[in-house]
């Protein structure tokens, strides 16, 4: 009898020679990206890093369909999502993608479950009782059971960054983005949310893709990728979560 | 099932909510631009309109003359000479429309007409022992005048009636002649001399008519003025008084009359109304220019304050549409409540004006009335001046790279 190795799970991002160019014709123009290859499998928990300038957030915004690549090729799901226009890349956005940014980033007139429930409002135009139960449940694993009729300028930091993760997550994206998530927290509240992080990945396996400067933490992740100049100078396996 | 705008109205309305003082103050600026355009619309329709009324309470729309006397050269020009002339303008004698019956049914019968009356009018003196005045004979059908002029509506005493002999006089030629009711007069025209008996006495609003006009019957007047079964003139009444030269335009293109319209004949209080009427467009246009601007400053403010936000919508899947319509919505929001909040002080404007400006008698200058038609036309525009001033913020929002944004 013989039998077959079962199929690797096709990527969820696959970038093939991507570069990103500012001020193309002018000047000052500068290349930012030089010929990126990067696969992101689903359920991974990736940490890029790298230097001031090295492109981080250029990519991240790249990943998130937020920024056009200049040449190359984005692969999103198996779609080439390179030359699709704004009105399809942010439909796009809303299904697939989960932002957590590093100033947080809600929005100061709505309290945190209205925060949570703005991806059901965008999407609905309303919040049905069923988006605001999941929306309760979210924030009551990331621990504000108490907090979710208060407004952002009553938390803390700490406490706006986990309301930032269960925005992220709770219209249940394949892939969240993380751009310095806890770049604005003291340690223990960027160690608090950095496990929420790793909680919430564990328990769902949704894709996580994290913009860090604290090697402490991309040590954490599953897959750490290094970007210099544009230009991918490592790739390897982390420690994972015990590290 | 998606909810129609929900998304763009849950956040135009938290939006406008969060930036509390500056919506507070363009809402109460929009309120006040409306109250000035509807309190201004109604005052000058209400003055406009008690102009117009007291002016044609005592005189008919449109007047049908026979036509002037004119003085006709003696033989026609021939071509290569010159003739020298010096031509004086005939004096205008008391002349009856010819057919003035057929011409009246005519007339009657003509579209946007509302009433016809005949009327022979002359001057003569009026007596009473030592007292004469100079007044204006009139001699009318009384149904048929009353149509024109609602002449039983201005009785002040007696009761309106015109039998053989009797007369209607104005108030202030009753006063200077110093009779009333149930009195008699004589009237003279020069060659005949009556005695009519006064059955009532008028006030026909302005103080010059009150002191010279005598009604007579028709009849009677034919008589005295030596113009038996004639017409001087025969008015007319219309079903809207603007339309009052175009149907005298169309009469005397059809009759060989004089038609004088009621605009020929006060030019002047033409002239002044049309003024004003340009007047207060200006200065609603003027006010409802400040409004857009005032609007769409404060919407600009708010874009350039609310970048992040925005970048973080368009980040998590808000199309460029929805947050046009956000903005857009905004101005919507702000120009419906503030023409609300505005109608509101218009109508406590008008209620002040009527309430504590008064004439010298102690009674209101004039009615003023807030339309329900100008109230729904004051809200509408405001409401699309909001839009309109939205338009340029919203498409800036609209067009805001969301990556950029995010980053500031």
């Amino acid at each position: 009898m013989t039998g077959t190795a079962p199929a690797a799970p096709a990527p969820l991002v696959e970038l093939a020679d991507v570069h990103k160019r500012y001020n193309v014709g002018r000047p000052n123009e500068a290349e930012v990206l030089r010929g990126i290859d990067l696969a992101v499998g689903p359920g991974e928990f990736l940490a890029l890093i790298g230097p001031s300038g090295s492109g981080k957030s250029t990519l991240l915004n790249i990943l998130g369909l937020l920024e056009p690549l200049t040449s190359g090729r984005y692969r999103l799901q198996g779609e080439d999502v390179s030359t699709l226009d704004d009105a399809a890349l942010t439909l796009r956005r809303r299904a697939t993608l989960g932002f957590v940014f590093q100033f947080h980033h809600l929005l100061p007139a709505f309290t945190a479950e209205e925060n949570v429930t703005l991806p059901a409002l965008l999407r609905d135009g309303r919040v049905g009782a069923a988006d605001r139960a999941r929306a309760r449940e979210l924030l009551a694993a990331v621990g504000l059971a108490q907090a979710m009729h208060k407004r952002p300028g009553e938390l803390s930091g700490g406490m706006q960054q986990r309301v930032a993760i269960a925005r992220a997550l709770v219209h249940d994206p394949p892939l969240v983005l993380a751009d310095e998530p806890t770049g604005n927290l003291d340690r223990a509240s960027s160690d608090e949310a950095f496990a929420l992080l790793r909680r919430m990945h564990d328990e769902r396996r949704t894709s996580f893709v994290v913009v860090t400067h604290d090697p402490r933490l991309a040590a954490r992740c599953d897959r750490v990728v290094e970007l210099v100049d544009g230009r991918v100078v490592r790739d390897e396996a982390g420690s994972g979560p015990a590290g | 099932m998606a909810t129609l705008l929900g998304f763009e109205r849950q956040v135009a309305i938290r939006f406008l909510r969060e930036g509390r003082m500056q919506s507070v103050l363009i809402i109460v600026g929009v309120a006040a631009g409306v109250a000035v355009v509807t309190y201004i619309t109604a005052l000058i329709g209400g003055l406009q309109r008690n102009t117009l009324e007291e002016t044609l309470g005592a005189q008919a729309h449109l007047t049908l003359y026979a036509p002037d006397d004119v003085v006709r050269p003696a033989a026609p020009r021939v071509d290569g000479t010159t003739t020298l002339a010096a031509t004086q303008a005939r004096a205008q004698r008391l002349q009856s429309i010819a057919n003035w019956g057929p011409l009246m049914d005519a007339v009657q019968a003509w579209p946007g007409v509302a009433a016809v009356s005949p009327m022979v009018t002359g001057a003569a003196l009026a007596q009473r022992g030592e007292a004469s005045r100079a007044i204006a004979l009139a001699g009318v059908d009384l149904d048929r005048y009353d149509r024109i002029v609602q002449l039983r509506s201005k009785v002040v005493a007696g009761t309106a009636r015109l039998a053989p002999g009797d007369a209607i006089l104005g108030q202030e030629l009753a006063s200077d002649l110093g009779v009333q009711v149930g009195d008699r007069i004589a009237v003279s025209t020069g060659p005949v001399t009556d005695t009519v008996l006064v059955t009532a006495l008028v006030d026909l609003g302005i103080r010059d008519l009150n002191r010279r006009t005598v009604l007579v019957p028709l009849r009677a007047a034919q008589s005295l003025l030596g113009l038996p079964g004639g017409a001087t003139r025969l008015d007319v009444t219309v079903d809207d008084v603007w339309q009052a030269q175009a149907i005298a335009q169309s009469l005397r293109a059809r009759h060989p009359v004089k038609v004088e319209s009621w605009q020929e004949a006060n030019a002047q209080l033409v002239s002044a109304l049309n003024a004003q009427s340009v007047s207060t467009g200006v200065i609603r246009a003027v006010v409802l220019v400040v409004v857009v601007l005032g609007i769409a400053s404060v919407l600009v403010v708010s874009v350039v304050q609310k970048q992040r936000e925005i970048g973080i919508l368009r980040a998590m899947g808000a199309t460029r549409g929805q947050v046009l319509r956000v903005f857009l919505l905004q101005g919507a929001i702000v120009g419906a409540v503030g023409s609300a909040l505005g109608v509101l002080l218009a109508a406590v404007l008008v209620w002040a004006f009527t309430a504590f400006v008064r004439g010298s008698d102690g009674a209101p200058l004039f009615p003023i009335t807030l339309e329900p038609a100008l109230l729904l036309q004051a809200a509408a525009l405001a409401t699309v001046c909001g839009v309109l001033a939205a338009i340029a913020p919203a498409r800036r929002a609209a067009a805001l790279d969301p990556a950029q944004a995010i980053r500031l």
